[in-house]
């Protein structure tokens, strides 16, 4: 790649851009930016993950510890996705293919946990079902563990990653309308056959697209986990809790080991984000013409 | 099938897009409903289809209620607009679906739901498409496969929601001889929507004309060409000359002066229009008709040549078109008489 | 609520799906920031007010507000050059640069956060040399300052960049050849108009700054009133298990993001009247 492709090469003028050292000190700079403030904290979690060699993350990554926060990340992730792919489709379903007062206010509800701290969005389980919270009393008579717990975990990331599925569904079925559904009405198909036969496959993509960012904040989430989990080595600890526990024990090769992992997924869920986006634009183009 | 609606009522929050429709559709019709976007047509065809619910009245079908069924019950095939093809499956698949979806007690085994679909596609002549997707269709294509698929379930009433809207000029003159042909063969009680009046007398045995959520004319073709039953009918089908006259005391005038041969027979007294085909205005020497006027301009294609008249009625500022035959060559300055063969007059606020 | 009432409507299940919506919204959603709200009214405003304007709370939300509203304008500033570059300009790796963008949003917190601590520490690839010039950033305030513009990145670049993309190029070459020169037509015609974009992209980055946990407290330092960030103190005082004084802060910050969310929305709502979509 030569300095060439940095400039036009047609000689004649072109009113929509800038003099060529312009150019080069907003692209330099646009470049710096993003290699001090993304390129590097990334290639810093891999280099301190290897830092004692291959071996030393190896045994980072197969202790039990580790271990433990990687099956509890799972578990969680399952149940939250799950439940809000079930709850998205319905809400998009809802909102997208009926005509009814009060949308807009729906949807900003479906929204409001994208713009609640992480850590509000933990606190407020803290306040239900803690020692001193609405439900803590009657849980803690009939002995059963909310808080510092799984289901605590569980709701809390339930709560964070509530509209992801919702979000990306409700403007593309907006978009398709409904008279695929009508045509299908009309041909005799009940309600179910209509949506997993005719809505389901138009929405594949978009409906992936959500589990995809849903699943990696799920696997991701650390403020609201934080606040409810209690912090229990072993028991209810997910994996960003113990990169921040071993960080804080200054085992820095186990948490950045661990920290890699998670690392690969946000970069993993980044290329197949960026593959689903081609593809729903392709959508897009084949619905136009 | 018989199609029988009563008294039809159907609003969008404050607007009334049908205001009490009664309609008798008979079996076996070719029925077109004609008439402006926003007259409350597409609603009426998605009522009957179970599409749309109305807020009163009645719909039957060989007097059985069909309110009491929902759109897949009722066995209508139905032609969306923009066709509404399912777009992830290929055109064996869309014609297949409504056999797909039946009951399985009902159900036709892979090989029936095969030899119907092929039936279909070379019903629609369309059988090399089989494997295609919607797509890869021209949109002629598109709406002959929306036609099989609803021809698929074997419906009890065809509607086509303006069934050539999306088409070019040149496709749209084929298929609406193919629809033609194609209700003659299956002979189902059709029912279409157009605005397009030419098609509407073209290819239907009776047409429904609608106005603002009404019904303003129902007749065949001809009896609403020739004898259009309001002001609006006449200006919607057929170009009209509209000028603007007075009538009193059986006599009509345009600008104040009285107009010679032309009877206000049955027309109101009052500020009036009077309405005249383009080719209905016979062309004579100046003096010779009710109407006088000087020709402004004139062109010549086809079997006619049409030439602008400025009138000398009025204020003579009143230019309009007419169609004349080409035997008598007009040229722009002459000054000639013209005498409608055919008028109508309706009051002006009609 | 459908169709009509008594009658149905053509698509079914609109009763079930808005149901189970609505229940669901209800348990996850509404009914605990419901308790979040009963729980600020179990205090009296005197109490509310002492722990609001405690010198600790203050400080830790003006550290928050400062210094969230200051990374948002960098992010502001340097997220249009990001935008510009990636639009305007074809240079090597343009897009992979453009999938970076992205990481801030997809990389986890925590890990952000050990990341930009590790990096910025004095032994670290720029703490090293940034310590020789006698900068400290991790554990001081500008640790905070790095991690709210590290996660502030995506907002700006991603509402301007559909914008920018969009703009119509013969606006530009309408100003150009009325002999407007670039530095002219760039500050008086392309801008103006990706203000309500800009102004949108700052908005979300200083609401997400302001709520932000994982990818600071690590950097942070947490000096109570010096590097001290709201949601930290938030989650000290529920281990101290003073549930008060963490709802009374949480309360804050809560309204404080709706307003800005509000204001996002009326901002959207002002563009789309300013320049109508096609």
């Amino acid at each position: 790649m030569s300095l060439q492709q940095l400039t036009v090469s047609a000689p004649r003028v072109d009113l929509r851009t800038e003099p060529r050292p312009m150019r080069i000190v907003i692209i330099a700079t646009a470049l710096i930016f993003l290699t001090v403030f993304v390129v590097l904290p990334l290639a810093v979690v891999f280099a301190q993950a290897f830092s004692r060699g291959v071996s030393a993350y190896v045994a980072a990554l197969s202790d039990p510890e580790a271990l433990s926060a990687i099956r509890l990340t799972l578990l969680v992730a399952t149940i939250s996705v799950g439940s809000n792919l079930v709850f998205g489709v319905m809400a998009a379903w809802a909102i997208a293919k009926f005509d009814f007062s009060g949308k807009t206010f729906l949807i900003t509800l479906v929204d409001l946990p994208f713009s609640v701290s992480p850590v509000i969005s933990g606190l407020v389980f803290v306040l239900l079902f803690g020692a001193q919270g609405y439900f803590g009393p009657w849980l803690q008579g009939h002995d059963i563990h909310v808080l510092f717990a799984v289901p605590g975990i569980t709701l809390a990331t339930i709560f964070v990653t509530f509209p992801f599925v919702a979000r990306a569904l409700i403007p593309l079925m907006q978009e398709q309308g409904t008279q695929e559904e009508e045509a299908a009405i009309s041909l005799g198909a009940s309600g179910l056959q209509t949506f997993f036969r005719v809505t389901l496959p138009n929405i594949k993509w978009g409906l992936l697209y959500g589990v995809l960012l849903c699943n990696a904040r799920a696997m991701g989430e650390f403020g609201a986990v934080s606040v409810v989990s209690g912090h229990i080595r072993g028991e209810t600890n997910t994996m960003p809790l113990l990169v921040e526990i071993l960080y804080n024990e200054y085992q820095f090769v186990s948490s950045f080991a661990i920290a890699s992992l998670l690392a690969m997924l946000a970069l993993v869920t980044l290329v197949a984000k960026t593959v689903l986006e081609r593809r729903l634009d392709e959508g897009q183009l084949l619905r136009d013409d | 099938m018989t199609i029988e609606l009563k008294h039809i009522v159907k609003k969008f929050g404050a607007f009334t897009a049908l205001d009490g429709v009664d309609l008798k559709v008979a079996d076996g019709e070719l029925l077109a409903l004609l008439g402006p976007s926003g007259s409350g047509k597409t609603t009426l065809l998605r009522i009957i289809a179970g599409l749309d619910w109305p807020d009163a009245g009645e719909v039957s079908f060989n007097g059985e209620n069909a309110l009491a069924q929902g759109a897949g019950e009722r066995h209508v095939g139905f032609v969306f607009q923009h066709y509404a093809l399912f777009r992830h499956m290929t055109v064996f698949e869309n014609i297949a679906f409504g056999l797909r979806v039946q009951p399985r007690a009902i159900r036709k085994n892979e090989a029936g739901i095969r030899a119907r679909v092929k039936e279909l596609l070379d019903l629609v002549q369309l059988g090399w498409l089989s494997d295609r997707y919607p797509n890869q269709l021209s949109g002629g294509q598109r709406q002959r496969i929306a036609l099989a698929r609803a021809l698929a379930i074997e419906p009890r009433i065809l509607l086509l929601d303006e069934p050539f809207g999306a088409l070019d000029a040149k496709v749209r003159k084929e298929l609406r001889q193919w629809l033609r042909s194609l209700h003659s063969e299956i002979s189902v009680t059709s029912i279409f929507v157009t605005h397009d009046q030419e098609e509407a007398l073209e290819v239907a045995n009776r047409v429904v004309v609608m106005d603002r959520g009404r019904i303003v004319q129902i007749g065949t073709p001809s009896e609403v060409y020739d004898n259009p039953a309001t002001a609006f009918v006449h200006g919607f089908i057929g170009e009209s000359i509209v000028l603007p006259v007075e009538v009193s005391q059986g006599c009509v005038r345009l600008g104040g002066r009285p107009l010679l041969d032309i009877s206000a027979d049955g027309a109101a007294c009052g500020a009036s229009k009077l309405f005249i085909r383009r080719h209905d205005m016979q062309v004579g020497p100046a003096g010779s008709g009710s109407l006088e006027g000087t020709v402004a301009h004139v062109r010549s294609f086809g079997p006619v040549q049409r030439a602008e008249v400025a009138l000398c009625a009025g204020e003579g500022k009143t230019v309009i078109e007419i169609d004349a035959p080409r035997d008598r060559a007009l040229q722009a300055g002459d000054l000639i008489g013209l005498q409608p063969r055919r008028y109508r007059i309706f009051a002006a606020q009609d | 609520m459908s169709a009509t009432a008594g009658r149905r409507s053509t698509l079914p299940g609109f009763g079930l799906t808005m149901g189970l919506t609505l229940t669901w919204l209800s348990v996850i959603i509404l009914i605990p920031l419901a308790g979040l709200f009963l729980k600020t009214f179990e205090l009296s405003l005197d109490q509310f007010w002492g722990i609001v304007t405690s010198r600790r709370t203050l400080n830790a939300l003006k550290i928050s507000f400062g210094l969230s509203f200051a990374a948002a304008l960098v992010n502001l500033v340097m997220g249009t050059v990001i935008v510009w570059a990636l639009v305007r300009y074809r240079f090597p790796a343009r897009r992979l640069f453009d999938a970076i963008v992205d990481i801030p949003f997809a990389l986890p917190t925590a890990v952000a956060g050990v990341a930009l601590s590790s990096l910025f520490a004095q032994q670290g690839w720029l703490g090293a040399p940034l310590a020789a010039l006698g900068i400290k950033v991790a554990f001081t305030p500008i640790g905070i300052f790095i991690a709210m513009i590290f996660i502030g990145i995506p907002f700006v670049v991603r509402t301007v960049q559909p914008v920018l993309i969009d703009l119509d190029p013969e606006i530009e070459e309408a100003a150009a050849s009325l002999g407007a020169s670039r530095w002219h037509t760039v500050f008086r015609v392309i801008l103006p108009s990706l203000i309500p974009a800009l102004l949108t992209g700052f908005a979300l980055a200083f609401a997400r700054a302001i709520g932000e946990y994982g990818s600071v407290i690590f950097i942070a330092g947490n000096l109570p009133n010096v590097s001290e960030i709201a949601p930290l103190l938030i989650v000290i005082r529920l281990s101290e298990f003073r549930y008060a004084d963490a709802t009374a802060i949480a309360v804050v910050m809560l309204v404080a993001s709706f307003l800005i969310i509000f204001a996002v929305n009326r901002l959207q709502r002002w563009a789309q009247t300013r320049i109508p979509t096609h």
